[in-house]
């Protein structure tokens, strides 16, 4: 998939991606750092060679990037001291747009989390989960959370509360900052 | 002692709870009043991130620019600092901070966000994670009056990512030992080890269940001569004390809970009966 197929808005976050590694040198101090490397099929300092000569169809086709534990060893240690868990956020952002189906999961549960942020300022726990599983479209997920699930109800650190509606408590600002990202 | 914004954030006030209880209780104890700040929202999490980074920015920006406005209780005095106990907003408000201070466009068009809400950032004040403030700003040689020691205690320091990294304040992210001297004061021994800067995972647990837990498991192994782990961050807490049925099972608490222990407050009072790993038992002296 060539960068220039893609629509405008990816183009411009790919081409944002490109100049956060423009100076990468391979040297593959990311790569040795990150703690899940060995889950990935591609590693980060591949992922920024890709970016930079254009090869977004074997960087997508690759979960990799979905990886990322956001633990910041990567961007701590690059010796160009450049901002590569941003630009892995910048990637999950991408994938998540294109709608690739490479990380359905991660992508569901952070769009839910975000959802549940701008209708209640805060996160509700138990509402996240419950659509997170409805989101699944797996009747068998919530089982291997359920005990970790009763043992929090039982502390009362999660509380079960209704669904609201309506526009939702912090839907003006992520309006007016999406008019300004004009998305 | 000083007073600080608080910025307790979501899951201190859910899964987290215990978290929350004995923060409070132990800066009550060291003479420090704690503001929580008024109305504050969620900072993003790891989600914004991964969804949108410009919410991120606004999450955090609505958050700092709510702190600023009470940052002056006293006008006489300096605005106080923001107190945050959980990595993962401290780091998010801390970038929050960075980008707004570095990019004037970028200031100006969430001020124009905020403005709806009669809101404006300066960016002026301290972000501070409550590891940086324990270890900076409280003198742990000077008698604390740690009533119950624990010696014979060993402990794991574990500091996670963000707390540490990208930006280096109070400690050293490659090698961090800000925990070792407010441990050692409590009457307890510091395990060697050196997972303590490595990473637990953190949302990967939910959404990637197997490389999650294999770095859980790796620190766990890696504590089991240790009879707790200590930790400053509510995920890390949340994925250690989750997954031990796999790996060598350790009481992962949280450091105010194991400084509180040691200067005698009540176990109810430091929600101890909370954490997952039930009757978390630590006796000292
Ligand atoms: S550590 Fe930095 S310079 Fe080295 S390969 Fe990774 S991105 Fe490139
Ligand atoms: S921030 Fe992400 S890519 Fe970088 S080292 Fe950590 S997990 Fe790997």
């Amino acid at each position: 998939m060539p960068v220039t197929d893609c629509p405008e808005e990816i183009q411009a976050s790919v081409a944002k991606v490109k100049e956060m590694v423009r100076s990468c040198i391979q040297c593959g101090t990311c790569s040795a750092s990150c703690p899940n490397a060995e889950f990935m099929d591609i590693t980060p300092r591949q992922m920024w060679r890709m970016v930079l000569t254009d090869r977004l169809d074997l960087l997508f086709a690759s979960r990799s990037f979905t990886m990322c534990s956001s633990c910041y060893w990567c961007t701590l240690r690059c010796p160009r001291g450049l901002e590569l868990t941003r630009a892995m956020g910048e990637l999950k952002q991408i994938g998540a747009r294109l709608k690739l189906g490479n990380s359905k999961k991660s992508d569901l549960f952070y769009r839910l989390f975000l959802d549940n942020v701008r209708q209640y300022g805060r996160v509700r726990e138990v509402e996240l989960m419950g659509r997170y599983f409805l989101g699944m479209r797996n009747p068998m997920a919530p089982l291997s959370y359920a005990p970790l699930g009763i043992s929090l109800l039982k502390k009362g650190k999660i509380k079960p509360e209704l669904p609201g509606r309506g526009p939702g408590k912090l839907a003006d600002l992520f309006e007016a900052v999406q008019h300004q990202e004009g998305i | 002692m000083k007073s600080y914004l608080y910025y307790p954030g979501c899951s201190l006030k859910g899964t987290a709870k215990e978290y929350d209880i004995s923060v409070t209780a132990l800066m009550t104890s060291l003479g420090a009043d704690l503001l929580e700040i008024d109305d504050w929202t969620c900072c993003g999490a790891t989600a914004a991130q991964a969804v949108d980074s410009g919410i991120g920015l606004a999450l955090g920006a609505r958050n700092l620019a709510l702190a600023e406005k009470n940052s002056r209780p006293d006008p006489e005095k300096e605005p106080l600092d923001i107190l945050v106990p959980c990595s993962a907003c401290y780091l998010n408000l801390k970038t929050a901070q960075f980008d707004l201070e570095k990019d004037k466009a970028k200031r100006e068009g969430i001020n124009q966000v905020l403005s709806k809400e009669n809101l404006s950032v300066q960016t002026h004040l301290k972000v501070r994670h409550l590891l940086d403030v324990l270890s900076l700003d409280v003198d742990w040689k000077k008698g604390l009056p740690f009533s119950n020691p624990l010696e014979g205690i060993k402990v794991a320091p574990y500091y996670g990512c963000q707390c540490l990294r990208p930006f280096t304040v109070f400690d050293n992210p490659e090698s961090p030992h800000s925990m070792d001297e407010m441990i050692q004061a409590a009457g307890a021994q510091v395990l060697d080890w050196d997972m303590g800067a490595q990473c637990c995972g953190a949302s990967n647990a939910t959404t990637k269940p197997d490389v999650g837990q294999y770095l859980v498991g790796k620190i766990l192994d890696n504590a089991k001569d240790a009879h707790c782990i200590v930790t400053v961050c509510p995920m890390c807490q949340m994925n250690l004390e989750t997954y031990q049925d796999k790996a060598h099972p350790v009481p992962v608490l949280y450091l105010p809970q194991f400084l509180g222990l040691a200067m005698g407050i009540a176990r109810d009072r430091l929600g101890l009966e909370l954490n997952l790993s039930e009757n978390v038992q630590l006796t000292g002296g």
